[in-house]
């Protein structure tokens, strides 16, 4: 039985068990790479995706969940680097080994598009579920306020 | 490959790559045994690929694991090579002899040695390149080579001449390398010690920077591992029967470490493992426990073989003897856990005696190696891609994951990638020893320190690694040991405990629990002496212009001995390691729960010359957070041989609301570099310690510093 929904506004269609988490549908069935897994228990944050616009941990969704659903990942922000969120990010050079960044950056995406100029309480609220093990964070406090204010502008 | 003998020679190799540009090996004078014994860059390493268009490649010897090196180490190149950072990509290098890294012996990207051991040696081989070129230029134009400029890619001649440096790559090849070309005086850097922005960031913000994890080959399968839960136990016997049954499952095999199961998704493999049971010879490891490994570590410092860290100053016994005051204090450091985000991965194909490895390792020769040696494959049969690491820490200086990726394939006759759970990740780790400093100091009259006795037992990771002989000093327990405090009369001492742990190389290694200890320690002293804890430090540091400069700019710029809202104190702390001079200062408060909010933290660092200053920030801001995690919630314990910390609920790093404000001041500086991936770790715990004391009068003298802990103390 397959399972049909939206990655980045194109259909998708995914054959995995249905309780196949959508992290793995994405990353081994789809070949979407740039979300990843980091615990497996929604602890880390690195697996972070959209589904109809609200940030959930990829690695707990079971793939029946997002049938008819629209999923987005860090691919759909852009693939040229122009969302301001990746603008700001480039701007404050905020990766290091860079491998939580895709969660991170769902995780800011999902707070601005609620909170368009967002308090450093309301980005601990937002962040404090993904995980940096270099200690980005004070690049990613500054990106998000730095993208918040662009889009302000917008 | 690189052939070891020829290319400690100065030469240069050439030969067409498939994109029919040459591949130019720019070897330096020296033997490695020299480099080595020496501790100085003169070893063969870099390399300059410049294709037919014009692109110019410039291999890594180092993992890119966020430490910028993928940056770093092409600015020393394109600082000499005169080409913009714009106009260069860069690529991992293979395993090979020219890549060892002098400063360790092997090709190793970690011990802060990235720029340290790149610094000249870059800066040569791309001057080398530049020079070969405008030979090239020259000949073909027949001209003189000083009328030949090389700059951005092009080459020019005095009447209009013009070629790219890709049209004279073929025939720059076949000139005589130049020994030692003239290198910049580092007043006319163009790149190096700029703010430069990171080559591998835009595909690291739109999920196309490729990780181990993300690797794939064609007709590949995917693998997880159950490995015992004490490390070191081996398989008796498993039963899988319910696993082969289940969808995608194509085997089920028992590794070296363990068991695996192989399906065509990495999902399938681990809800088949979850029905896989085995039965386990423990062994020894069986009997561990956290409490046990500290109060046998303790034991050792009291009664274990000392071994001299360093000659002794003076007569500390006499000095102790005849002292006014003489204060005590020991200190516990616990184990720690690597656990990178990127679980532990790797990909193999294994072919007859073929091999291909691709993944993210700190130590590829390494990998090569223990592949070939578990394999009965010669090295050179084997090919090494590595790809971005998603953390390392000392971790991916491990081959266990590396070996298993190999067996496994072997075993399938399939390309195999392996991926770990967060849980075997956390529970299989390389750990962090633990570490007890015991320390001794007397006072004279006016309270200054007269003899120092220092001792720390800890275990030995070079002892495992890489087969240390017993009783002899392992420098890397004794880092940040000896201070720059002037003390007449000094002892310092290890003892080096066995304590049945597997134990890695962590961020810091031994600087985290010496520093800790030396720099809690001196605030005690200072405490006793009723002293304030900057001005002690800076009345023993005459003649010590670095660390009094890197500890007068904290103090300044954190406002030290200002008044701060009630509730809140400052502690202070100072250290050199990897050739870097930091002083930090903790700002902290207590949550109402009773822990340690950290508001800010003010770091002043000399790392002497530096390559990209926006790096070295990005550096101590990482060191900071991560040393934090270790300082104030996080350890390892065990029970019955069982790591008892499975995942990031139960270990958990530092997160975004718990990270502080972090001030740098960066010290100009003319010295040689100095390394700064690590320090700013080891210097977090006593400059938050020492806060914890001033605020609440306690001295907590055991990590993590929790709220149990503080009210204990």
């Amino acid at each position: 039985m397959s399972v049909n929904f939206q990655v980045n506004g194109k259909p998708a269609q995914a054959n995995a068990e249905t309780d196949t988490p959508l992290l793995w549908v994405l990353r081994d069935e789809l070949g979407m790479t740039g979300t990843k897994f980091g615990c497996g228990a929604a602890l880390c944050g690195a697996c972070t995706v959209h589904v109809n616009g609200e940030a959930v941990r990829s690695c707990q969704t079971p793939l029946s969940t997002v049938a008819g659903k629209k999923v987005a990942t860090v691919e759909g922000l852009s693939k040229n680097n122009t969302h301001p969120l990746q603008v700001a990010w480039i701007k404050h050079d905020v990766p290091q080994c860079g491998y939580c960044q895709s969660g991170q950056l769902m995780s800011a995406a999902a707070l601005l598009a609620k909170n368009t100029n967002p308090s450093d309480a309301d980005i601990d609220n937002a962040m404090s579920g993904n995980i940096c093990r270099c200690g980005t964070y004070p690049r990613i406090r500054a990106a998000i306020k730095d993208a918040a204010a662009t889009m302000l502008k917008a | 490959m690189i052939d070891t003998q020829t290319s400690r020679r100065s030469f240069l190799k050439a030969g067409a790559t498939a994109s029919g540009g040459l591949l130019m090996a720019v070897t330096l004078p020296g033997t490695l045994g020299q480099a080595m014994a020496a501790g100085t860059v003169h070893t063969p390493n870099a390399w300059v690929h410049i294709a037919d268009d014009n692109t110019i490649t410039i291999l890594s010897a180092h993992s890119e694991m966020g430490q910028g090196v993928h940056t770093s180490m092409p600015m020393l190149v394109a600082e000499e090579l005169n080409v913009d950072m714009n106009q260069i990509r860069v690529v991992d290098a293979p395993p090979g002899a020219a890549y060892v890294n002098a400063l360790l012996g092997a090709q190793i990207t970690g011990g802060s040695t990235s720029v340290r051991g790149s610094w000249e040696k870059l800066r040569v081989a791309g001057a080398q390149v530049r020079e070969m070129l405008i030979s090239a230029a020259a000949a073909h134009w027949g001209v003189d080579r000083e009328v030949v400029k090389a700059n951005k890619g092009m080459l020019t001649g005095p009447k209009g001449q013009k070629g790219t440096y890709g049209e004279f790559a073929e025939l720059a090849s076949r000139m005589p390398v130049p020994e030692k070309p003239a290198i910049k005086d580092p007043k006319d850097f163009r790149i190096v010690g700029k703010r430069t922005k990171r080559v591998d960031t835009p595909a690291k913000t739109n999920g196309t920077a490729e990780f181990g994890i993300d690797v794939k080959l064609p007709g590949m399968v995917y693998a997880t591992v159950q490995q015992c839960p004490v490390i070191g136990g081996k398989v008796k016997s498993f039963d899988a029967a319910q696993a082969k049954g289940m969808p995608g499952v194509q085997a089920v095999v028992q590794i070296s470490d363990g068991v695996a199961v192989v399906a065509d998704s990495w999902w399938r493999a681990k809800k088949a493992m979850e029905t896989v049971k085995v039965q386990w010879d423990e062994g020894a490891g069986a009997t561990l426990s956290d409490a046990g490994i500290i109060e046998g570590t303790r034991q050792a410092a009291k009664n274990g073989k000392v071994i001299e860290i360093t000659k002794p100053q003076g007569d500390v016994a006499a000095a102790l003897k005849g002292a006014a005051k003489v204060i005590e204090a020991e200190y516990v450091s616990p184990m720690q856990s690597h656990s990178p985000l990127e679980p532990m991965n790797f990909t193999a194909h294994v072919q007859g005696n073929k091999v291909l490895l691709v993944g993210p390792t700190q130590f590829q020769q390494g990998a090569q190696g223990a592949v070939a040696g578990a394999l009965g494959v010669k090295p050179e049969d084997i090919t090494l891609k590595t790809t971005f690491l998603g953390g390392g820490f000392g971790r991916r200086l491990e081959l266990d994951f590396v070996v298993q990726a190999a067996e496994i394939s072997k075993a399938v006759g399939k390309p195999v990638k392996l991926l770990w759970t967060r849980e075997e990740d956390m529970v299989h780790d390389y750990y962090r020893p633990a570490g007890v400093n015991q320390l001794k100091a007397s006072l004279d009259g006016s309270g200054m320190p007269v003899a120092l006795h220092f001792k720390v037992a800890s275990q030995s990771v070079t002892q495992r690694a890489f087969g240390l002989p017993k009783d002899t000093l392992d420098p890397f327990m004794a880092e940040a040991a000896v201070t720059g405090y002037n003390i007449p009369n000094t002892q310092h001492d290890l003892v080096i405990h066995d304590s049945g742990m597997r134990v890695g190389y962590w961020r810091a290694v031994s600087h985290s629990m010496n520093a800790f200890a030396n720099e809690s320690f001196v605030d005690e002293l200072a405490k006793a002496a009723g002293q304030d804890p900057y001005a002690y430090r800076m009345k023993m540091l005459a003649g010590k212009p670095r660390f009094a400069n890197v500890l007068k700019l904290a103090a300044e710029k954190a406002g030290w001995g200002k008044p701060l809202p009630a509730g809140r104190a400052r502690g202070i702390a100072l250290m050199e390691g990897y050739d870097s001079y930091l002083a930090e200062v903790a700002e902290v408060s207590l949550n109402k729960d009773g822990s340690v909010k950290v508001h800010k933290v003010t770091v002043a660092a000399d790392v002497g010359q530096m390559v990209n200053p926006d790096t070295v920030e990005a550096q101590l801001q990482s060191s900071i957070i991560f040393g934090m995690g270790a300082v104030l919630k996080h350890q390892i314990t065990m029970a019955n041989g069982r790591v008892q910390e499975t995942n990031y609920n139960v270990y958990e790093p530092v997160r975004m609301y718990e990270a502080p404000q972090i001030d740098i001041v960066l010290v100009k500086s003319t010295e040689k570099p100095g390394g700064i991936g690590e320090p700013g770790t080891a210097v977090a715990a006593p400059a938050i310690a020492n806060a914890v004391a001033a605020l609440t009068g306690k001295r907590v003298r055991r990590l993590p510093i929790t709220a149990d802990a503080i009210r204990q103390a």
